[in-house]
């Protein structure tokens, strides 16, 4: 038995988030008292399987071909399933992210696994096989149970930390083929923006919403995430206004994030926005209204304009960077 | 053409949620039910394609498995606009046992787009759409931000990690959609709520389908520390205490 893995790569390459997975993945094992297989697809970077077995893998089984190197939901789910049927898999973790999302649901009915997505915790018990997940947005948890001899599980990002305990590895390059046959899906173009911090994986996020009031007063906010290394975010409305580009908008019907540190500039805090911000380790909030919902969420905060507070951040930051 | 949305009936947003029996089910007192946000934007995005005669979309159909207590959820479909539905007559179990009832019935038809929300504001379990392809052996994106025909194609932009990719593919399939679909829900108008009690709901008895997952039972998050307030005039402060309390920088 065992516990695969499949973190993907990021042209060729791996990174936190598949070192998370991992050593979840790991740890699991340990649990159960088996081995950690990571399952890998498409052409990677010489030496990148190998920092893999850093975070626990006892195996990496890679599968490389050059047409895998956009995602094919069937055909990949296809390749995965008969890894996991190979190595006769108990447990199969893969990332909540967009990868995941497109590939669980569909392993689930290949190996008829139950499934529990968004998990951020170890299992609660293995026998019965139970974990703890978000439900309603994160207004609650749930202890579900998967009963089914193969479960599926996906890792809510940023959830787990990643865990240093180096083994020495096994690495196999797998002769499986995706099935051509199911590879339907023709990319006709990629648009990427360069050096923009992913939301998703960013440590740091600082959001502005509509207590920003116009679109020209974002200097301030961005060069604060720029001395930070901090992503930027908004709510709802100030996507919807145009003040800022959709892929900034979290909340229950836009990005999902778990940051370290959240800041909520202007930010009101309605039961949507917490929706997708409420993981957060620590949230700042800062707003001119001091009974702002925000408030009995955020661990530090500021009752004040936000016109006047951000330049005395910055100033501040800049003060700290100089020394 | 035709497009199928699935749509699940989930509590409005808003919803302070509470548990009973032991934290083991939903306090279902009180609760309004909304159609899933998602499943709303897939639904405001096939009528706008059909609305389009140049898109050649013969019908938008809407499709639920649950008891006929979801009937108004259903109704508001139709008034927004969907022309007939389909409900699959069980209380709706985990998201294998929904997508393998929806499977079921929708074997025997030809939809040629199907259209899921990325995730219910329930169980946020984003796995239904990507279930009901694999039963039905279509091919299927997910996270797709915008569906829109080519040429008398449908092409789909996904989202991908720093960026997007715009793809073709072959009908019939399944998309999973996420924020970008569509900009607001469309609104049932007068005239929408008036025949939208005479549109058909084909009901279908269930397959005997097991769950494979079971809530044991739920739990609230645990509250936070009070928040720590620093000065506005002295703002500066609160980088100290990130940097040495929170220590997170
Ligand atoms: C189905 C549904 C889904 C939704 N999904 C989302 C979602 O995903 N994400 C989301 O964000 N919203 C979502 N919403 C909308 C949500 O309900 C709120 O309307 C929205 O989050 C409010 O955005 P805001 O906090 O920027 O604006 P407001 O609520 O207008 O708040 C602005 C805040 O700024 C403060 N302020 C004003 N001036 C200043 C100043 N000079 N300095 C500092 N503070 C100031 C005010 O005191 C106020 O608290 C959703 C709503 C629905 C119905």
């Amino acid at each position: 038995m065992a516990v695969l893995v499949f973190p993907e790569n990021w042209d060729g390459k791996f990174k936190k988030l598949s070192f998370e997975l991992v050593s979840y993945a790991s740890k699991v094992a340990d649990m159960l008292g088996d081995q950690a297989i990571v399952v890998s697809i498409g052409n990677v970077e010489a030496g990148e399987l190998g920092k893999l077995a850093t975070y626990g893998a006892d195996k990496i089984i890679s599968i490389e071909n050059s047409a895998l190197n956009a995602l094919d939901d069937q055909a990949y789910a296809g390749m995965i399933a008969e890894v996991a049927q190979k190595v006769n898999a108990s447990v199969v973790v893969l990332s909540n992210n967009n990868t995941g999302k497109a590939l669980a649901p569909r392993l689930s009915v290949r190996l008829k696994a139950g499934i529990a997505s968004g998990v951020g915790k170890l299992p609660v018990s293995t026998t019965p096989f139970v974990v703890n997940k978000k439900v309603y947005s994160g207004k609650a948890f749930a202890n579900v149970e998967i009963k089914t001899p193969v479960r599926i599980i996906t890792l809510a990002q940023n959830s787990f930390e990643v865990i240093e305990s180096p083994k020495p590895v096994v690495i196999e390059k797998s002769d499986i083929q995706p099935d051509q046959g199911l590879m339907k899906i023709k990319v006709n173009d990629v648009q990427k923006l360069a050096g923009k911090i992913l939301l998703t994986d960013a440590d740091i996020v600082v959001s502005g919403g509509r207590g920003m009031r116009s679109p020209d007063n974002w200097g301030p906010l961005v060069e604060m995430a720029e001395l930070l290394g901090a992503g930027t975010a908004c709510s709802r409305p100030v996507s919807d206004e145009g003040w800022r580009p959709h892929d900034e908008h979290t909340g229950q019907t836009g990005k999902i994030i778990a940051p370290n540190l959240y800041f909520a500039i202007g930010i009101s805090g309605a039961i949507q926005h917490l929706a997708g911000i409420s993981s957060s380790k620590y949230i700042v909030a800062i707003n001119t209204d001091k009974d702002a919902p925000i408030f009995e969420a955020a661990q530090y905060g500021i009752v004040g304009d936000a016109s006047k507070v951000l330049p005395k951040l910055v100033e501040k930051l800049k003060e700290i960077k100089s020394k | 053409m035709k497009i199928l949305v699935c749509i699940s009936n989930v509590p409005d947003t808003t919803t302070k949620v509470k548990f009973v029996d032991e934290l083991k089910k939903l306090d279902v007192n009180g609760i309004q039910w909304v159609i899933n946000p998602w499943d709303e934007l897939a639904l405001t995005r096939a009528l706008e394609l059909k609305d389009d005669a140049a898109n050649g979309i013969q019908s938008v159909t809407v499709a639920h498995v649950g008891l006929s207590t979801s009937e108004p959820t259903i109704r508001k479909a139709l008034a927004i606009g969907a022309d007939d539905a389909i409900r699959v007559n069980t209380e709706s179990g985990d998201a294998y046992s929904v997508a393998a009832q929806l499977a079921e019935v929708l074997k025997n038809e030809n939809f040629d787009i199907i259209l899921c929300g990325i995730e219910s504001s329930d169980h946020n379990g984003s796995t239904v759409g990507g279930m009901l392809a694999e039963f039905l052996r279509v091919p299927s994106v997910t996270c797709v931000s915008s569906l829109k025909f080519e040429n008398g194609q449908p092409v789909v932009s996904r989202e991908i990690d720093g960026g997007k990719e715009g793809l073709s593919l072959p009908v019939p399939f399944v998309a999973i959609v996420q924020k970008g679909i569509a900009k607001e829900p469309r609104i049932a108008a007068m005239r929408g709520i008036m025949s939208a009690r005479t549109k058909p709901i084909k009901v279908y008895e269930p397959q005997a389908i097991d769950n494979l997952t079971e809530v044991v039972n739920y739990e609230m998050p645990k509250p936070r520390a009070a928040c720590k307030y620093v000065d506005a005039e002295n703002a500066g402060q609160l980088i100290d205490l990130l940097q040495n309390e929170a220590r997170v920088f």
